[in-house]
């Protein structure tokens, strides 16, 4: 391939060069608007510079939305496709590249940043802290995150997108079948992306550890702190295998190394087995913060404390034990013989145990309780039932004997998505719309959000409930086509509609976005929920340093058994606070890992020693760096917090 | 509940389209493997719909009883930190299920990785199914034939697949006779089927391998034994010998229809059935018909890996 070839796509189409044109448009509006608005000092030191959790939280928000409808946008086109019998929408080489991208977008960079949103938003302010622990390694985190996403995104206009599956097993993802680069967009956007998570559950697991407010013990921790606690010693198990993985595929896809390869004594099997030893914790990852904001979000709205608060920490520690045993489940049809296989099947029905504690736990909350339907709450309750399907196809799929007729089929299309869609995406609508108000100071519209819940709920259900049957009927994932003697084409237009449904329902999101912004009361209190943990003991908007004094804890329910029992938080003088530095090391450090991955990507070897000096200049620079960070003083917190506690003494 | 009742008709309407329907092809078994594991899977689905009938059942009695609306404005509900006896009821339920289940997993797995039940006396047909970009070659050693896209078989007969790869892992799949498994290129695995009913039916690589993924199906024809020998003869005696140059030409990347020839590529290029990776060098002792010496290989084939 002549080396400029590289560069130019390898399958262009309009939609390509129209959504090429589309982002170079988008690009320099956004240059002009910032210029015309004179707010680049405002993005510099507001945004890209800060090390405060709330702010990166809120940034990994808007990456995650941003993810989730390039994700949407692919999976329409898939259901588009296949929603007739030998469509011509889509040629086989796109459509490949249509489910690679889905897959990656969808867990990588749509799910992840999406409860990382979440965890660094609510975490320190549900522990009582005034930031993580490592406010500047956080900061770098969400860069190196979005800069690996933007690096995976501009694939399909530079280069071609990655065409071997989110899976992408070798030998297929290898030079011999895989010429384009888009493969080593895969191997060095993930794993860019992927050292900026591996930072994160360190310093999680840190900030949970050994920033929690005075009197809250590891048992009095409200359900989400646990959630992202375990979550992120997962994190930290399993993503230095995808590290090494990613390095040994780009030791193939670069430099010729035979690791995965066919010749050479490269074993293909391995990639397979690296990739899930990842992959399946990868999917309790995304899982176990779920869980967490199900607790919340079910204990609030039915008034009444989380049902069986020990169990429930219980089973999150055996089900992030047990996620490391079962990866085996996603290749049983490779032949490693029925021994193996049958030890794989019972630790993979294993963890539905733990699974279904934690689903009896909910209903019993609910029980008793005084249940209000809001939004979040919906969604909540509409996770259940949902979830029970995916839950016990999971169980189906893991019997080894049965799984041989499932594997590839489009019935185990319809369970991973009948688990992640309300496992995940319903989790972060809930937990959204329930941390919204303390994000930014207004309220969602109910209406609107309860008629996309519908849409969406609903929605999910049309499109993925046929596949089972579909699946069943011998309908591999991933065809691009199929005849019409398969019969296969009626309850795949029925999935196309949910599909639209559900693409409805996302709509129905955002308009709920614009909507309240324009329309929102924005006189609703601190805690417009009557919510029961300490986030909730803040200011509205939050003050940078979140809490004026520190917390005194304990209970689970510190807020409640505040506005309940009277039980004290906040007691003490106010005393001069200790705050961090923004910085734009991590901002600058991940454009050069930027940079890095693009030159590593075309193999251009000049500009990627050059970059790799710069990361490491980046390095040695915070290194030998002084920065004490900076005292807010007395006065200036008294004043920020006097119409705020006046307030406060009036309403508890 | 308007959402209980619409995913309700959602189901009941799906039945209902799918009452009209061919039976689903996995849980339409033509052979003891599958049969297997359409029994496994009715099993499962029995066991799992009182799974799903208790959640629904509990939650729908929860969400209805203690709705806000239903309760007076000054009621507040109980602060319950846990029952022991219903949490070990919540774990014991579940457990007793997975203990069933599990026995009837590593049960069945045994029975569909062995020769089929009730074959195990008589020697079974063996046929190396390869697969390259996106085509299966299907050889049959003792009858010294080989085919591209469609496979006969004899019914009332144990079927062992020796499957590899020329290309992608790609997954050899014939839903009514039975599960798949992969087909690799640096070892084989093997895979007993049997058909008990002749008929027609569809084989495919399951398994993603690229742009022509899609269309990489094979067709089976299952016949009686007499059948089988006749066409057997039949190839023997009309169909073009197999060639070197005339394989290499077939692995090419593509699509190709159903060919015939007599002879088979496993003389000149042998499968990979040697303990080393990719090594197709070292193994030039072990092809031919040394068949016998070859299945103890496939055996243990995966023991070091």
């Amino acid at each position: 391939m002549d080396y400029f070839d590289r560069f130019a796509i390898p399958h262009p189409s309009p939609a390509i060069y129209a959504s090429m044109v589309a982002i170079g448009l988008t690009m320099i509006a956004i240059v002009i608007g910032l210029t015309y608005f004179k707010k680049w000092g405002y993005l510099w030191s507001e945004w890209l510079t800060t090390v405060d959790h709330k702010r990166i939280g809120i940034m990994y928000l808007i990456a995650a939305l941003l993810m989730l409808f390039r994700g949407g946008v692919d999976a329409l086109m898939m259901r588009a496709q296949t929603a007739v019998p030998d469509n011509k929408l889509l040629d086989a080489q796109h459509y490949n590249e249509v489910f690679t991208t889905h897959g990656v977008v969808m867990i990588i960079f749509m799910a992840m940043p999406f409860i990382y949103a979440l965890m660094n938003f609510v975490v320190p302010l549900q522990i009582g802290a005034r930031d993580v622990a490592f406010p500047r390694l956080n900061a770098l985190s969400f860069w190196l995150f979005f800069m690996g996403a933007m690096l995976f995104n501009i694939s399909f206009v530079i280069g071609g997108s990655p065409d071997a599956g989110w899976t992408s097993y070798f030998p297929l993802a290898g030079n011999d079948f895989s010429q384009s680069v888009g493969t080593n967009y895969y191997m060095l956007s993930i794993q860019i992306a992927g050292i900026g998570t591996l930072i994160s559950g360190i310093n999680f697991i840190t900030t949970i550890f050994r920033m929690r407010a005075p009197g809250m013990k590891l048992m009095k921790m409200p359900m989400f702190t646990w959630t992202t606690l375990i979550t992120n010693a997962i994190v930290v198990f399993a993503f230095p295998v995808l590290t090494i993985a990613l390095l040994l595929g780009t030791m193939d896809r670069l430099f010729g190394a035979h690791i995965f390869s066919m010749t050479n004594g490269g074993m293909d099997m391995l990639w397979a087995n690296l990739f899930w030893v990842w992959g399946h914790p990868e999917v309790y990852i995304l899982i176990l913060p779920a869980f967490g904001i199900y607790s919340e979000v079910i204990s609030t709205f039915s008034r009444r404390n989380l049902y069986g608060y020990k169990s429930m920490v219980a089973s999150i520690v055996i089900i992030s034990f047990f996620s490391f045993l079962v990866w085996m489940h996603h290749f049983y049809t490779m032949g490693q013989g029925p021994l193996s296989n049958s030890i794989f099947s019972i630790t993979t029905m294993a963890i539905a145990i733990p699974t279904g504690i934690k689903i009896f736990n909910w209903l019993l909350t609910m029980r008793k309780g005084k249940i209000k339907f809001t939004v979040p709450m919906l969604y909540s309750v509409g996770f259940i039932p949902i979830f029970t399907i995916g839950g016990v196809t999971g169980v189906m799929l893991g019997m080894a004997s049965a799984d041989y007729q499932y594997h590839n089929t489009m019935f185990l299309v319809a369970h991973f998505h009948y688990t992640i869609i309300p496992g995940v995406v319903f989790a972060m609508l809930a937990g959204l719309t329930y941390w919204w108000p303390k994000m930014f100071g207004f309220m969602l519209s109910e209406r609107i959000g309860k008629w996309a819940f519908w849409f969406i709920a609903i929605g999910t259900n049309v499109a993925f409930f046929p596949m089972f049957f579909t699946g069943l009927d011998g309908q591999a994932r991933r065809m691009y086509t199929y005849s019409e003697a398969t019969g296969f084409g009626p309850l795949n237009m029925l999935s196309f509609v949910g599909a639209i449904g559900l693409a409805i329902g996302f709509a129905l999101i955002v308009y709920n976005i614009y909507y309240s912004v324009r329309y929102a009361s924005r006189d609703i209190g601190s805690d417009p929920w009557d919510a029961r943990t300490l986030e909730w003991a803040t200011q509205t908007p939050v003050q940078s340093y979140n809490f004026a004094r520190t917390p005194q804890v304990d209970s689970i329910e510190a807020l409640w058994d505040l506005k309940r029992n009277g039980k004290p938080v906040f007691q003490g003088e106010i005393e001069k606070i200790h705050m961090p530095n923004s910085s734009g090391m991590p901002f600058i450090m991940s454009c050069i890992f930027f940079a890095w991955g693009f030159s590593l990507i075309f193999s251009m070897w000049i500009p990627a020693i050059i970059t790799t000096i710069a990361i490491f200049a980046c390095m040695a620079h915070r290194s030998f760096e002084k920065d004490d960070g900076h005292y807010i003083s007395v006065e200036e917190i008294k004043a920020t917090e006097k119409d705020w506690e006046v307030l406060n003494d009036e309403n508890r | 509940m308007i959402k209980k009742w619409s995913f309700l008709s959602l189901v009941v309407g799906l039945f209902a389209i799918l009452a009209g329907c061919e039976p689903l092809l996995v849980l339409d078994p033509k052979g003891p493997q599958a049969e297997t594991t359409a029994n496994v899977i009715w099993i499962s689905i029995a066991t799992m719909a009182i799974v799903v009938a208790a959640v629904f059942g509990l939650m729908a009695y929860v969400v209805f009883k203690y709705r806000a609306s239903k309760q007076s404005e000054d009621y507040e509900p109980p602060h319950i930190e846990g029952n022991p006896i219903i949490e070990t009821i919540i774990v014991a339920i579940p457990v007793i299920i997975i203990i069933f289940l599990s026995i009837v997993t590593v049960k069945s797995t045994y029975e569909v990785e062995a020769t089929p039940k009730g074959y195990e006396d008589q020697k079974p047909l063996i046929v190396y199914a390869s697969s390259s970009d996106w085509k299966w070659h299907f050889s049959y050693p003792e009858e010294n034939i080989e085919t591209v896209n469609y496979l006969y078989i004899p019914t009332d007969r144990a079927l062992e697949f020796r499957l590899y790869s020329y290309g992608p892992i790609t997954s050899f799949w014939i839903p009514q006779l039975g599960g798949q498994k992969y087909a690799m290129s640096d070892m084989i695995t093997t895979l007993h089927l049997a058909a008990d009913v002749p008929g027609e039916y569809m084989g495919r690589n399951a398994n993603f391998s690229g742009k022509g993924f899609a269309e990489n199906i094979f067709h089976v024809k299952a016949m009686s034994p007499e059948e089988f020998d006749k066409w057997v003869e039949d190839v023997k005696a009309n169909a073009e010998p197999l060639t070197e140059e005339k394989f290499d030409e077939l692995l090419k990347p593509g699509h190709l229809g159903q060919l015939t020839f007599s002879g088979t590529h496993l003389g000149f290029l042998p499968p990979p059935e040697g303990h080393h990776h990719g090594s197709h060098e070292t193994n030039d002792d072990e092809h031919g018909s040394e068949h016998a010496h070859a299945h103890e290989d496939v055996d243990t084939d995966h023991s070091g890996h």
